[in-house]
């Protein structure tokens, strides 16, 4: 049996905005290759968790590893590896579809930029409107290049906050299908969302947050069968409300 | 509450910031500085002038002259003979004084054959600045006040002297020593408009670069904010000093090209109007050479640099592009300071508190740079280098500070020694 070796390990994370404990002490841990999803409701502290692990934000307790690199220390190493998509993210409106993932790119090995581009350009799949100014796509649009952009780059770690926020049913399901695609291939994924149906459909294990503590962790159909749910939202509801 | 309470009680909520009010309140403590700073040049200006005399005519116009210069100005040194010119120059210039005014032996005898007198006046000129030639304009107008009464005099003794003569029966043989230079045959105020009109270009220049580069970074700043591009930028592998040297160099890139544009339409504007005063610097040695233009070069760019990596600073403090308008404000009043300063006064003339003032400001260093590499002040030049380049280097690093800790996505910072500090006292 092969050992999965951890790609992201929090332990007692804290994190604090003056006096307001955001996060207070959760840990948990990402296996290689796993997509793992953290569920909350607004203000439980999931984007700051992602924010933290994004190397956005410094931490006030605890410690984070991702990769084998210590997140206070190596951030700048952490970068290499990983790829985030926040939940509002914007791109600059000057620029085309195509000229943004070019930018991105140029942030890379010169070797591996051109193939990266047309990877992006795949994965957004705007066709001819890739060429079109940002500032004249719609939101649905604007999701699927920044997707596109937080994946071409084959990174190690993808921390997708919210990744099918804004879409309609048909390109949220195309997401769902990449972000899939993605973790079979060897990537990493932490996830976030309000999408209970999405969550079960895409993550290996999951962690619900509540007021900046982890108050459950494990495979989906472990926690049904658990909390005697029918679906993760009522898992959700037990743990949160009960 | 009535629909009309309700949105100006919300619109007076949103609008009463700091960020509104705090770059409004800096300015009115600068203008204030200022204002105080120039009230004293101005009661400085209002008193009599203070000057030496040296008469050597005990006739009638000698005294008629020695009387008014005596009732009108202040006198710390008197003589009747030529021969302690050197002695009157040094009491004078002890006692911040302005001018030896010497009325020859032949004064009266010269008038009286319907010759003009000669009145020779030896300058002490301070500054080059408007504000420092009050006190020698005071002086020409006492000079004109006894030509007047002169003339008076002259009708009254003889009603058929020559009308042409009677108007103006004194003439000014003039020399000014400024700097350490001797200007023979030119006054304090032809001098100041000659420096005026030679180092009037990179002020206005510089204020312009700085407003519109300053303005293209703070903005860029508020809109990567705005369109939520900034959180993407940040876990990219690009280093930080990276992110803000490359903001400032791009700031810096389009600032130089609008400033070329702008220098171009300035020449025109000027070369419109500009009148010949007759004088020419160069025959007094004042001409900027090949190096001085490096030196002026140089200040110029690390004015710009240091300028744009303070806007930087300010940048981060911008929520979104609304913010960012108000954030510009205080640059645009650093950048216009100093241009005015220099054109009212010279930095060896102003008060101490002023003199602080503008050597603080980075962008007083290129605009001062050109009248004092004329004059050879090269320890004023490169020791304003040397400063706006630590300016620039430390400004730098508090940016590059802020963007590696929360501040520029939280707007709060955790300082570790404060917490200390806190913990300790209570």
């Amino acid at each position: 049996m092969a050992i999965c070796m951890a790609a992201v390990d929090v332990r007692n994370l804290v994190k604090r905005y003056g006096s307001m404990d955001a996060v207070k002490g959760i840990s948990f841990s990402i296996n290689e290759g796993e997509i793992f999803g953290l569920i909350g409701p607004n203000g439980a502290g999931k984007t700051t968790t992602l924010r933290v692990l994004s190397t956005l934000l410094s931490i006030n307790g605890g410690s984070v590893t991702i990769l084998g690199h210590d997140l206070s220390k190596h951030a700048a190493e952490i970068r290499k590896l990983i790829s985030y998509l926040p939940e509002d993210a914007g791109a600059y409106k000057n620029l085309s579809g195509r000229a943004y993932l070019q930018f991105i790119a140029n942030f890379f090995d010169p070797k591996e930029a051109p193939a990266m581009v047309t990877k992006g350009i795949e994965i957004t799949d705007l066709g001819v409107r890739i060429d079109d100014r940002v500032d004249t796509y719609s939101k649905g649009m604007m999701r699927r290049l920044l997707v596109g952009r937080a994946l071409m780059t084959n990174p190690k770690l993808a921390i997708l906050d919210e990744p099918t926020s804004g879409l309609d049913v048909i390109n949220a399901q195309e997401i769902r299908k990449l972000v899939k695609t993605t973790a079979k291939s060897g990537t990493t994924v932490l996830l976030s969302s309000h999408n209970m149906l999405e969550v079960e459909y895409l993550c290996d294990r999951i962690a619900l947050i509540s007021e900046g503590k982890i108050v459950e962790e494990g495979k989906p159909k472990t926690l049904m069968e658990k909390y005697n749910a029918r679906n993760i939202e009522e898992v959700f509801i037990r743990t949160v409300h009960e | 509450m009535s629909g009309l309470g309700n949105i100006t009680k919300k619109e007076i909520r949103e609008l009463l910031t700091p960020a509104t009010f705090v770059p409004i309140i800096l300015v009115a403590l600068i203008f204030a500085t200022m204002g105080n700073s120039i009230q004293g040049i101005q009661e400085q200006a209002t008193e009599p002038p203070t000057i030496g005399i040296i008469n050597e005519d005990n006739s009638s116009f000698g005294a008629i002259a020695s009387t008014l210069l005596h009732t009108h100005a202040k006198s710390v040194y008197n003589s009747t003979s030529i021969d302690d010119l050197q002695n009157g120059l040094q009491t004078v210039k002890e006692r911040n004084g302005v001018a030896v005014i010497i009325i020859p032996r032949n004064f009266t005898e010269r008038i009286m054959q319907e010759q003009p007198g000669i009145f020779q006046v030896y300058w002490i000129m301070k500054g080059a600045g408007l504000m420092d030639t009050i006190s020698s304009s005071a002086v020409e107008s006492l000079i004109a006040f006894i030509n007047m009464n002169i003339s008076k005099e002259l009708i009254e003794q003889n009603s058929t002297v020559n009308a042409s003569f009677v108007l103006s029966p004194i003439q000014r043989s003039e020399t000014t020593y400024f700097k350490n230079r001797e200007f023979i045959g030119i006054s304090p105020n032809t001098i100041s408009g000659m420096l005026s009109s030679q180092s009037l270009l990179i002020p206005i220049v510089m204020m312009m670069i700085i407003i519109m580069a300053g303005g293209i970074v703070i903005t860029s700043m508020a809109l990567e904010k705005e369109n939520k591009t900034l959180e993407t930028l940040l876990t990219l592998p690009v280093k930080r000093t990276s992110i803000v040297s490359g903001k400032i160099i791009a700031a810096a890139f389009i600032g130089l090209i609008l400033a070329v544009i702008y220098m171009i339409g300035m020449q025109f504007y000027f070369s419109g109007f500009q009148f010949s005063t007759g004088v020419n610097l160069g025959t007094y040695g004042l001409v900027l050479t090949t190096g001085d233009f490096l030196w002026i070069g140089m200040s110029l760019f690390l004015a710009l640099i240091a300028g744009l990596s303070l806007c930087m600073l300010l940048g981060t403090f911008a929520k979104n592009y609304k913010s960012a308008q108000t954030l510009t404000f205080p640059i645009t009043m650093l950048a216009m300071i100093p241009m005015f300063i220099t054109m009212f006064a010279d930095f060896d003339t102003l008060p101490l508190a002023l003199k602080i003032f503008t050597f603080a400001i980075p962008f007083s260093h290129p605009m001062m740079a050109p009248r004092a590499l004329l004059f050879h002040d090269y320890t004023m030049v490169i020791g304003g280098i040397i400063y706006v380049a630590i300016f620039a280097l430390v400004t730098i690093s508090i940016v590059v500070w802020v963007f590696k800790t929360d501040r520029l996505l939280t707007g709060t910072t955790k300082f570790k020694w404060l917490k200390g500090l806190k913990r300790r006292r209570f």
